[in-house]
């Protein structure tokens, strides 16, 4: 196969990537004052039974190297102790928290990039007339807007208007109606924090379509397509569009980071039981296990994202797939 | 037959005005290979764009006509102009390097025009793209691939396969060779001349290499600062040239055969902001005189059609 | 032309410019004079809770009774503070590893942009929220910490911008006449990526300021002086949004929102000016 190169590049730099979180997460989680026994001495949730307990597993008495080694095996499988707050495993907390969290960023992100595809496109295609200004106006104000700032906002708007769900996933009670019940409610929960994280990705999207079609619009092509005859809508969408994805399709894995960023802020504003939600608790429980597992998962799906990005851009880019 | 008429086109930037080309009256017969040459900046890539509507948004046709077997274009409808271009008027751009679209394979390319005009279907325009590949010397092989993969004299190929799929009467070839090596030039400047027998498709090849043009054109017509200088036979313009501009783009021709220094134009172009009233090339040319000044761009006709926009050729000849 | 001299001379032509020129201006003396113009002390306390904007408090009031049209001018200092500062270290921090990285290639620039690539996928604003939770997030914490993780945008584009200049003929030139490295880095090559670097610089400011409030807003940050992100805390950790208390957040955001889009607009004008190819709005 000829792209075996560029997907064993892209293979070699995730494994990298991954190895040098692990390690940016033993440093960081040992810039504590303190040494990680006095650290666990001060939850008040842990007996000295615990303590003793997790002491050994995790090797703290040891050497820092061995320390790391232990660490690092448990990273890869992992292994992040017991939640001092909840008094269970970290992957027990983290893992529904993901879940939880990609049902909102999935949708909320997909929604963002095919909306700012098709106005970013429209705009670039309309460049200096109303439109464009109307829709560069909107997403450069969404871009400028805090997350938090714009689910509070909504959040005011919905009081306002009433009936809508402003908390959490399901109303109280609502796990013992039968499932029809249960997922109308649990999908107006969603409306306000699927709103919120989509328009405030939706900003960036537009601008970045747009930039993005206003470069290729200047290319040869689009006038050797112009010169074939092609019509407007032809020339945009046939030949205009996709050219103008690909930078989109990089910008999307880049601005994974960006979309973690906004989802954590949307969940600890609505408070959806998220992994942002479980990271925004953690810090005040000062529950320090569930912050490293946090940290740990949220960065790896931001790399793991980006590997699979650098595959769809392989497929989408002729040029990209032969090198 | 085409026929231009006082034709301006201006283009607008944060500058000020352009005009690009400035009150150009051409006429172009059928079936002929016809030369464009001028420097860069000569207005010459503007007017081949003026003649198929496709100029940049910032340009506008401010006034004159352009007769297109005696349908002026510059009055169409836009959606008629569109069924136009690539059918009875088709385009093959400088550098071919970029006007192909990176991420469609060459057949969709080359038959793209037939599902455009024809609402041809997939298959069967694929074909033609196939069959009109091979007339332009490229094999099957070729088809499915991607532009980044092929070189460039094969690039311009597929342009100019795609440029004659629907057997245009005219096709205008902007630098088509530019930025090729040599034996490739050659080979393209061939397939012009094979296409204008085979198909008695009208060539309006644009460049600024007088040489590589006077190969194969019939007429050539040299353009300076928007305007024309000289119009006539290829071979008697590259000969007996008249206009003092033709003469020095003839002198500035290297000669392999010959170790002499080449004596280039003195000089800047003309800027095309503020031009001067007069000869456009006054401020270079050798053999200006105060009259150069009010020249009113009214040419002498000589024998076979020879035009010369020179205020001073008369005297000369003289 | 110096490019800052040709910047000033082009800006009045740019609208854009003017506009975000305007608007970081108006913060500016807004923070300046926050003490003549606040008609209340910012940190006082009083009977008055939770009242409705009127004349006598434009912004109303929070839980403490506190003005919030005071608490709202006196907020304007710290995200400037922080942001100039966060984006100074960040630009300078990039600028240089860009320059190393571009001009001396080789193992240097593959290590370095190895660390580079790696901060650019690690999402930036949870390490700064892990950090900041964890070493505790006061002002020049939070202004390094933001600062130190915010440069790898900077440093990708110097780079890849000094090794086209490196290319440029006049460099060559220095090269052959013995200059230093160092020397034709910063006499030869420095100056022709400014205008990139200031383009930068301001984007760099708006993440800044939106970073600090984002901090201060989840309570990482520095939650005692006052800042529009520390406004945006208390009325969220006192429940006053979901209780229905519309005016106590608005201004805040309104205000980070204006400012971050003066900074982008600023660094608009620098591109645009500077590369007319860009010229897009």
């Amino acid at each position: 196969m000829s792209n075996v190169p560029y997907i064993l590049r892209r293979t070699v730099s995730a494994i990298l990537t991954i190895f040098a979180i692990i390690i940016l997460n033993f440093i960081l989680f040992r810039l504590l004052p303190g040494n990680p026994i006095t650290l666990l001495y001060r939850s008040p949730a842990l007996t000295s039974r615990q303590i003793a307990l997790l002491t050994s597993e995790f090797g703290l008495n040891q050497p820092l190297w061995i320390q790391f080694v232990i660490f690092f095996k448990n990273s890869l499988v992992g292994n992040f102790g017991i939640s001092f707050f909840y008094k269970e495993p970290v992957t027990t907390v983290i893992i529904p928290a993901i879940k939880n969290s990609l049902i909102l960023l999935i949708p909320a992100n997909l929604l963002a990039i095919l909306l700012g595809m098709f106005t970013g496109a429209v705009s670039a295609w309309r460049r200096g007339k109303k439109v464009d200004g109307t829709i560069l106006g909107v997403s450069l104000a969404l871009y400028a807007m805090p997350t938090f700032w714009l689910g509070s906002m909504l959040i005011v708007m919905a009081l306002y208007v009433g009936g809508i769900p402003v908390e959490g996933m399901y109303s109280i009670g609502a796990l013992s109606q039968n499932f029809l019940a249960r997922f109308l409610d649990f999908l107006s929960h969603l409306a306000l924090p699927l709103i919120t994280l989509t328009l405030v990705l939706y900003g960036e999207f537009t601008i970045v379509m747009r930039n993005s079609l206003l470069d290729v619009l200047s290319e040869d092509y689009i006038v050797t397509a112009k010169a074939k005859g092609a019509s407007d809508s032809r020339i945009l969408w046939k030949h205009a569009f996709p050219n103008g994805l690909l930078p989109l399709v990089s910008l999307i894995a880049i601005s994974f980071g960006l979309v973690i960023g906004g989802v954590m802020f949307t969940e600890i504003v609505f408070s959806w039981p998220g992994i942002g939600f479980v990271t925004y608790t953690a810090i005040f429980m000062r529950d320090y296990p569930v912050l490293q597992g946090a940290f740990f998962l949220i960065t790896i799906t931001v790399v793991l994202a980006n590997y699979f990005a650098d595959f769809v851009y392989g497929y989408i880019d002729p040029r990209i797939r032969y090198q | 037959m085409i026929e231009i008429k006082e034709l301006v086109v201006k283009y607008k930037s944060s500058k000020g005005e352009v005009y690009a080309v400035d009150g150009l009256n051409l006429e172009i017969d059928s079936g002929l290979i016809f030369g464009l040459v001028g420097e860069s900046g000569s207005g010459k890539t503007t007017l081949g764009l003026s003649l198929l509507r496709i100029l940049p948004p910032t340009a506008i046709i401010e006034s004159g006509n352009v007769l297109i077997s005696g349908t002026d274009v510059t009055k169409l409808k836009e959606s008629e102009m569109r069924k136009w271009r690539g059918k009875k008027i088709s385009m093959v751009f400088q550098g071919a390097m970029n006007s192909l679209n990176p991420l469609m394979t060459v057949e969709e390319q080359v038959a793209e025009p037939l599902i455009i005009h024809e609402n041809m279907d997939k298959d069967q325009a694929l074909l033609r793209a196939k069959e009109n590949l091979e007339n332009v010397g490229l094999g099957e092989n070729i088809l499915k691939r991607y532009p980044h993969e092929l070189s460039g004299g094969m690039k311009q190929r597929v342009v100019i396969a795609m440029a004659i799929i629907e057997h245009p009467s005219l096709l205008i070839a902007d630098e088509p060779t530019t930025a090729l090596d040599v034996v490739t030039q050659h080979r393209i400047m061939k397939l012009f001349r094979r296409l204008k027998d085979e198909f008695g498709v009208t060539i309006i090849l644009i460049s600024h290499d007088l040489p590589i043009v006077a190969e194969v054109a019939d007429k050539v017509a040299i353009m300076y600062g928007g305007k024309m200088s000289e119009v006539g036979d290829a071979k008697e313009v590259v000969t007996q040239s008249k206009h003092p501009y033709t003469q020095g783009l003839i002198r500035s021709i290297p000669d392999p055969r010959s170790t002499k220094v080449i004596r280039g134009i003195s000089g800047e172009p003309v800027s095309l902001m503020n031009p001067p009233k007069g000869c456009r090339f006054y401020d270079r040319c050798s053999q200006r005189r105060d009259l150069c000044k009010t020249y009113d761009y009214k040419p002498a006709i000589l024998e076979n059609r020879h035009l010369v926009y020179c205020n001073l050729f008369e005297e000369r000849m003289a | 032309m110096n490019p800052l001299t040709s910047y000033l001379s082009q800006l009045r032509r740019s609208t854009i410019g003017m506009v975000g020129w305007g608007i970081i201006a108006s913060f500016v003396v807004i923070a300046l004079i926050a003490p003549i113009i606040s008609p209340y002390n910012p940190y006082a306390t009083s009977n008055a809770y939770l009242q409705h904007p009127s004349l006598l408090h434009l912004f109303g009031t929070n839980q403490e009774g506190q003005d919030l049209f005071s608490q709202n001018m006196y907020g304007t200092r710290i995200p400037l503070l922080v942001g100039s500062t966060a984006a100074l270290v960040a630009v300078l921090m990039g600028l240089i590893i860009g320059l190393f990285s571009g001009y001396f290639g080789g193992i240097l620039d593959e290590i370095l942009m190895r660390v580079t690539d790696f901060f650019l996928v690690v999402p930036a604003i949870v390490l700064m929220i892990v950090i900041s939770a964890l070493i505790g997030g006061t002002l020049t914490n939070v202004i390094l910490i933001i600062g130190g993780l915010s440069w790898p945008m900077t440093a990708r584009v110097v780079r890849s911008m000094v090794l086209s200049i490196k290319e440029w003929p006049f460099v060559e030139v220095a090269k052959s006449s013995n200059g230093g490295s160092i020397y034709i880095m910063f006499k030869h090559i420095l100056p022709n990526v400014m205008p990139v670097v200031f383009a930068n610089a301001a984007l760099s400011v708006a993440n800044a300021i939106f970073t600090q409030s984002a901090l201060v807003f989840i309570g990482v940050g520095d939650v005692t002086d006052l800042s529009w992100g520390n406004i945006m805390h208390f009325a969220y950790i006192n429940g006053t949004i979901t209780a229905g208390i519309w005016w106590y957040m608005i201004p805040p955001g309104i205000f980070i929102v204006l400012l971050t889009v003066g900074f982008i607009f600023l660094s608009t004008s620098f591109e645009s000016i500077f590369n007319p190819r860009t010229r897009r709005v």
